[in-house]
């Protein structure tokens, strides 16, 4: 930019960004929430505070870039707020589902089916995102708000564990939780062609 | 001998955290025997691999078709245009 220090003027205009990135936010925060109200909320309070700080915004970075950031520290206030993350109670205690899935010797009580054995093909597959979202949606709301920050945002292990104010084996103890109820979900809802195949 | 339930817990972590070299060995062995949960491993790196794609894609899950209700979406303009209001008066 030759432009110097003044950012280029960018008008407040929330109706637009409604118009133009409401979806697309509401998409973003729907999955991470799996509450249609929740994620109503989540796409006012960006847009409202995206008005409070449309001045320091100034047009540098991608609009909704920039709106999605905003989207993504109201979901951790979200997260926070639950007052479910950050006590993590449970973490101590047994998981009496995930123990279930193994028996005394620790070995699969029923094996995992078959998926198919082209996962690209999987991936291309309009039932299998629907399965996605569906069991995404299903998780206890605690373990959808971090896994949902590792497996779709990506955010390190050490940021999620400062934003939740959780140590490392309580994050990790909570991803496992997560990754086997949205993996057995979807194991169920039958995602390769065989659904439920392989011995047990 | 690493059970299946112990295989299932590195692969997950194996996915957030460089696994130690015990760990790893632990799991290269279990993985020789065990067929079930060479196909577990996969299935985990697919739910990352769908994870990645979903939360990088405009669509986050591939739906376009899901959108703001219109009751909601009108009752968030509401709410703007009280806000811009506000602000300037």
């Amino acid at each position: 930019m030759t432009d110097g220090e003044r950012p280029p003027p960018v008008p407040a205009d929330p109706a637009r960004w409604l118009d133009d990135h409401g979806d697309y936010l509401y998409r973003f925060a729907l999955a991470r929430v799996g509450d249609h109200t929740a994620a109503e909320d989540l796409v006012q309070e960006t847009l409202l505070a995206a008005l409070r700080s449309a001045d320091r915004f100034g047009g540098r970075a991608r609009e909704r870039t920039w709106l999605t950031s905003i989207l993504k520290n109201k979901l951790i206030d979200r997260f926070r707020r639950q007052g479910r993350l950050p006590a993590l109670g449970e973490v101590g205690t047994a998981d009496d589902w995930l123990n279930g899935l193994y028996d005394g010797n620790g070995h699969w009580k029923a094996a995992p089916g078959r998926w198919g054995s082209d996962p690209a093909e999987l991936l291309q597959r309009r039932e299998f995102w629907d399965a996605f979202e569906r069991c995404l949606a299903a998780l206890p709301e605690r373990l959808r708000g971090v896994l949902s920050q590792r497996l779709l945002d990506d955010v390190p292990a050490q940021e999620v564990c400062r934003k939740f104010g959780i140590s490392a084996p309580n994050l990790w103890t909570l991803l496992h939780r997560a990754r086997m109820r949205l993996w057995h979900c979807l194991d169920r809802q039958g995602v390769g062609p065989l659904p439920g195949g392989g011995k047990s | 001998m690493t059970a299946c339930k112990r295989a299932s817990e590195l692969i997950s972590r194996s996915l957030d955290q460089p696994l130690n070299w015990r760990e790893r060995l632990a799991l290269a062995f279990h993985l020789c025997v065990c067929g079930v949960c060479r196909r577990f491993r996969r299935q985990m790196h697919l739910l990352q691999r769908a994870g990645r794609a979903a939360g990088g894609s405009e669509s986050t899950g591939g739906d376009d078709a899901v959108t703001l209700g219109d009751e909601a979406r009108e009752r968030i303009r509401r709410t703007l245009s009280d806000q811009a209001r506000g602000d300037a008066g």
